[in-house]
């Protein structure tokens, strides 16, 4: 065995021997805080190893972040107007 | 018919309250809704209209997923509202205002939906088999043989710092994301409006549609994958709408 590829080895059972394909599956587990204390070591590890899981990991973040900016599209006037009218009557009721 | 709302109404309160935790420490009332309801009782209608504009967009999106047109479902919106003003007065702050709003709009949609059957099923086996098993990624993405099957065949490319910014400024990233979003399967949808665009707990919107954690959280898991891979196809200019 080279050293190459001892390093390789020890790397990947450091990482709990995870693949990025299982990563991005148990990712929203991470995010929800509902992995158990060794799931988040090996998903530490595997994240500290891996570049595009960083990445991946980020651009979730990213878009739950932008989802939850969206702006609200106005409610149309007549709608509105609408709606505040039944609230006079409800109040005068 | 009156008659018949308002009990209608008391049925989603009892179920709300009674599917809440009533322990001091779990209470969700936070003392600004406290105050906005007490507003709203004395016939503020600044405090109402602002609810409306705050909601009336999530709660057409939410309706839109159990019933097949916009009038109908803007129908549904107004009876919520109605439901809302006629519950007010019972309305105890042991859920969240937003909480009990939205279960007032999911059974009310879900009724009309029924009415139209077009309603959504929420058990795994009315659920295609595509969103319960498609990966977050596509499979291409990642490398198939040799030691290091499993990783990724080519990294995805790092976004820029400040992209929500960036995306939130332009009306046509907005809009795609919009589309996004309505291009998910109802039961997805009406997931990530409840928990990303309205900012509800997992147990909130569970007991709004009346779902196990675990089905919440498979479908969580989903449309975030896939609005995420929609953004990153939008990112890399190979989506952008005409």
């Amino acid at each position: 065995m080279t050293r190459e590829e001892i390093k390789i080895y020890v790397l990947d059972y450091l990482a709990g021997r995870m693949t990025c394909k299982e990563f991005v599956e148990i990712i929203t587990d991470y995010l929800e805080g509902t992995m158990t204390f060794w799931e988040r070591i090996r998903f530490h590890l595997h994240l500290g190893l891996c570049f595009g899981c960083r990445v991946y990991l980020r651009q979730t973040q990213q878009t739950i972040q932008t989802v939850g900016r969206l702006p609200r599209e106005p409610v149309p006037p007549a709608v509105r107007e609408q709606l505040l009218k039944r609230f006079r009557n409800w109040k005068t009721q | 018919m009156k008659q018949v709302a308002v009990s209608f109404d008391d049925q989603v309160d009892m179920m709300v309250e009674q599917a809440l935790p009533s322990g001091g420490s779990v209470q969700k009332t936070d003392p600004e809704e406290l105050r906005l309801v007490e507003r709203l009782r004395s016939g503020d209608e600044a405090a109402f209209a602002s609810l409306v504009d705050r909601h009336h967009n999530s709660l057409l999106r939410m309706a839109m997923a159990h019933v097949s047109d916009r009038s109908v479902a803007e129908e549904v919106v107004q009876d919520t509202w109605i439901g809302v003003l006629e519950g007010l007065d019972r309305f105890q702050g042991r859920s969240s205002l937003k909480t009990w709003i939205f279960s007032i709009l999911f059974h009310k949609a879900k009724t009309r939906g029924v009415r139209e059957s077009r309603h959504v099923s929420f058990s795994p086996l009315g659920a295609s088999a595509d969103e319960f098993e498609a990966p977050a990624v596509d499979p291409s993405r990642f490398r198939t043989s040799g030691h290091w099957a499993g990783y990724w065949a080519s990294y995805p490319q790092p976004w820029d710092e400040n992209t929500p910014e960036k995306l939130l400024l332009s009306k046509e990233s907005c809009t795609f994301l919009e589309k996004a979003i309505q291009a998910l399967p109802p039961n997805l949808r009406q997931i990530i409006i409840l928990r990303d665009v309205e900012g509800l707990s997992s147990g909130e919107t569970c007991k709004i549609l009346g779902i196990s954690e675990t089905n919440q959280h498979v479908r969580l898991h989903r449309a975030r994958s896939r609005v995420r891979r929609a953004l990153e196809q939008y990112m890399e200019g190979g989506a952008r709408p005409a």
